[in-house]
């Protein structure tokens, strides 16, 4: 007899001990004779249930989670090879959890459900049908079907895609075209990019190799951080099976036209995730920001047009094509059409990957999904959009996530982190820390970022300290205004907006001298 | 950045500066040299093989492709990922960033040093572990975080933290 169990191989999964989950299994299988079919899928991205396993029954797959290594002996002998319902972790059939039920996964639809590097398992799940459909179109034909789809960039300026590739597109056909994908995810509680890759990599590829044929560009590159090892190796692997299959080479799809990608490690430079910053490092220079223009579309990697979107911009693709641009601009609202990846990290009861359309109430988020805190205390700051973006008080978290919306507030959705905060946090070291990060991470081109962020955290540090309190409040508001005005990108641009938004909705913590540190 | 002034480190990349040769050097950089925008994959294959990538690689890489030492060495210096002198037995890489701090990162880092003993960008007097910060690891849901050579382990306790010292001191002294 066989079973098979799904045991997710996601980072987060492996970080609280899936792989020694599975040598249980495996132990525990031998001694009863039974032979296992053991398939790593990709996580659902329920991350407070990880690691996740799950047995393939006569009356489908069922769940049990979160399984820590000690707990699989027990398990066994309550049956979990039988699927058997009478344990505390058994969850049932886990895409009928109301955590999932809520959602509007059309990115992530795939998922969690197959074996990531099992290209088969890709096609048998609608895999490839997008890329299909494209490969019979014009460029012109499948630009338009982006622009129809409404999609903007997701990592973080949300600039109309299908614009962006026609400017690529219009760019005179005799010359090297590229493109790239943003695969940096610096931000702070932000992971879908790194789900995509570890978990569906095929559908990038599919994406990026559509962006390709849509533009004109037969070489690809992604652009992986180097903390995402995985990723790298997934992608790899996933790109050498994709081009013996004809979905990459010389003849995608075999419509006669080329396309091959490569995928590039950075190298621990948060400025390495803004675009120009990041053509310089791919050129194998210092990431430092060119000024705009020329664009990158026009002049991208050296010096040719270039297409730079973020990896779930391109990963949207192969579901718009496959379903028709009208399909995903149907979900959404206002001009923030579509679905939003959301990241739901930090100090958050059930954290992970939310897939919605545009529109939902952060809210609804924080209570409905996430479920309060993971301490139980009072949450008390969430900040969206990762570390250059405001921490927003319990006042507005009413407001829908929506570009729009979200800018009105002065604040941003960035790449869709969200993070939460108890009643320990001390809003006045958040601050500080903006400022910090910022001076680890300039890439140094100029004044305002490169010397106003060590200012920054001596002034923070002075009225702290009670220094002519009033005096540096005020010198602090000054120098947030010269880097938001001088500086030449959104790093120094925008490392002011969590720091302000301290100032005007948590002043108390950081007129507050600093926490004794507690030994 | 990975650069250091600690006399320490100094004498511990004297130490091991048998570790490499030029040989290796020009062999990496040969294996990569064709591709466009070769430095990075190259001071990877370079610090991946040897562990750092040593100054004295910097005229041979300089030389082969054609470019100025300053150059390579203004890349090296930039990102936080390239290392110039080797690092201890295990490489701790703590994460720092606003999603773990919400869930304990803050008193994690001070447990970490004081255990340790170390600060950032320092290796342990038994040469031990080299400890890192890091800015985000992905796995933000479930932090704190820390990466432990190429591991990443969440929701890590002091406890947990200690455990995992002792688990790897006492296997590395068993392989001796
Ligand atoms: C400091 C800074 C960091 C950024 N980091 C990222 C990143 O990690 N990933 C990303 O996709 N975009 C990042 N961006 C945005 C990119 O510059 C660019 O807008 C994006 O890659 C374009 O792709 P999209 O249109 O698909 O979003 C960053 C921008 C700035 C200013
Ligand atoms: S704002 Fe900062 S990161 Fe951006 S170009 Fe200027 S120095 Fe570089
Ligand atoms: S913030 Fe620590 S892993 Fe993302």
């Amino acid at each position: 007899m066989t079973t098979t169990i799904y045991v997710p191989c996601d980072t987060t999964a492996l970080s609280l001990g899936a792989d020694r989950v599975v040598q249980k299994l495996q132990q525990a299988a031998d001694q009863k004779n039974i032979e296992l079919h053991l398939i790593r899928n990709g996580s659902r991205g329920l991350f407070w249930l990880e690691p996740l396993v799950e047995v393939q029954t006569p009356y489908g797959r069922v769940a049990y989670g979160p399984v820590e290594p000690e707990q699989v002996d027990e398990l066994v002998s309550a049956g979990l090879f039988d699927g058997n319902p009478e344990h505390p972790l058994f969850l049932g059939d886990i895409s009928q959890h109301s955590y999932l039920q809520q959602q509007q996964r059309l990115t992530f639809a795939r998922i969690g459900i197959t074996d990531p590097i099992c290209i088969e398992d890709y096609i048998a799940h609608g895999g490839f049908a997008g890329l299909k459909k494209a490969a019979a179109l014009t460029t012109q034909g499948i630009v338009d079907e982006v622009k129809v789809s409404g999609l903007r960039g997701r990592g973080g300026a949300a600039f109309p895609a299908g614009i962006k590739w026609q400017t690529v597109l219009d760019e005179p056909q005799n010359q090297q075209k590229y493109v790239v994908c943003n695969a940096d995810e610096g931000d702070s509680g932000t992971f879908a990019d790194r789900l995509v890759m570890e978990c569906d990599p095929y559908m990038l590829i599919e994406g990026m190799t559509i962006a390709g044929l849509a533009v004109g560009a037969t070489l690809g590159f992604i652009y992986v951080r180097s903390e995402y090892l995985l990723s790298q190796k997934m992608l790899d692997e996933a790109i050498r099976r994709a081009e013996v299959l004809g979905y990459l080479g010389d003849n995608v799809c075999g419509n006669g036209r080329s396309f091959r990608l490569e995928v590039r490690l950075g190298a621990g430079a948060y400025i390495c995730g803004e675009e120009t910053s990041l053509l310089e490092s791919l050129e194998g220079k210092r990431g430092l920001v060119r000024s705009k223009p020329p664009l990158p579309a026009i002049k991208g990697l050296f010096g040719q047009p270039t297409v730079v979107n973020n990896v779930l911009s391109l990963a949207a693709v192969p579901y718009i094509m496959a379903h028709g641009g009208k399909a995903y601009a149907d979900y959404g609202m206002g001009r923030s059409l579509g679905t939003l990846p959301i990241q739901l990290a930090g100090n958050i009861k059930h954290g992970g990957l939310i897939e919605l359309a545009f529109g939902a109430s952060l809210r609804k988020v924080l209570e409905d999904f996430g479920g309060g805190t993971f301490t139980g205390r009072p949450m008390r700051a969430v900040q969206v959009g990762g570390p250059l973006m405001a921490y927003l008080p319990e006042s507005q978290w009413d407001t829908p996530m929506d570009y729009e919306a979200f800018a009105k507030l002065g604040a941003g959705i960035g790449h869709g982190g969200v993070v939460a905060f108890d009643d320990t946090v001390d809003m006045g070291e958040q601050a500080r820390f903006a400022m910090e990060f910022c001076a680890a991470e300039s890439c140094g081109k100029c004044t305002p970022c490169r010397i106003g962020s060590v200012r920054g955290v001596e002034v923070i540090d002075r009225i702290r300290a009670g220094e002519h309190r009033d005096n540096n409040l005020i010198l602090l508001q000054e120098l947030c205004e010269t880097m938001v005005d001088g500086s030449l990108c959104a790093m120094g641009g925008m490392t002011p907006f969590p720091v302000q938004s301290v100032m005007k909705h948590f002043p108390e913590d950081l007129m507050a001298s600093s926490r004794p540190v507690e030994a | 950045m990975s650069e250091t002034t600690d006399p320490k480190a100094a004498v511990k990349s004297m130490l091991v500066a048998g570790d490499w040769s030029p040989e290796i050097v020009r062999q990496e950089v040969a294996a990569l040299q064709h591709k466009p925008g070769a430095l990075l994959p190259i001071l990877h294959a370079i610090q991946d093989r040897v562990g750092y990538v040593p100054e004295d690689a910097v005229p041979i890489i300089a030389e082969m492709l054609q470019q100025t030492r300053a150059d390579i060495h203004g890349v090296i210096s930039f990102y936080h990922h390239f290392r110039t002198h080797p690092s201890g037995s295990n490489l701790l890489e703590v994460c720092r960033a606003e999603a773990c701090q919400a869930r304990g990162g803050r008193a994690l880092e001070r447990h970490v040093q004081k255990r340790l003993n170390v600060g950032y960008h320092d290796t342990t007097a038994d040469n031990e572990f080299t400890l890192v910060p890091v800015y985000c690891l992905g796995n933000c849901a479930c932090g704190p975080s820390i990466r432990v050579n190429n591991d990443i382990i969440g929701r890590v306790t002091s406890q947990k933290f200690d455990q995992l010292v002792d688990a790897l001191t006492t296997s590395v002294l068993q392989l001796k």
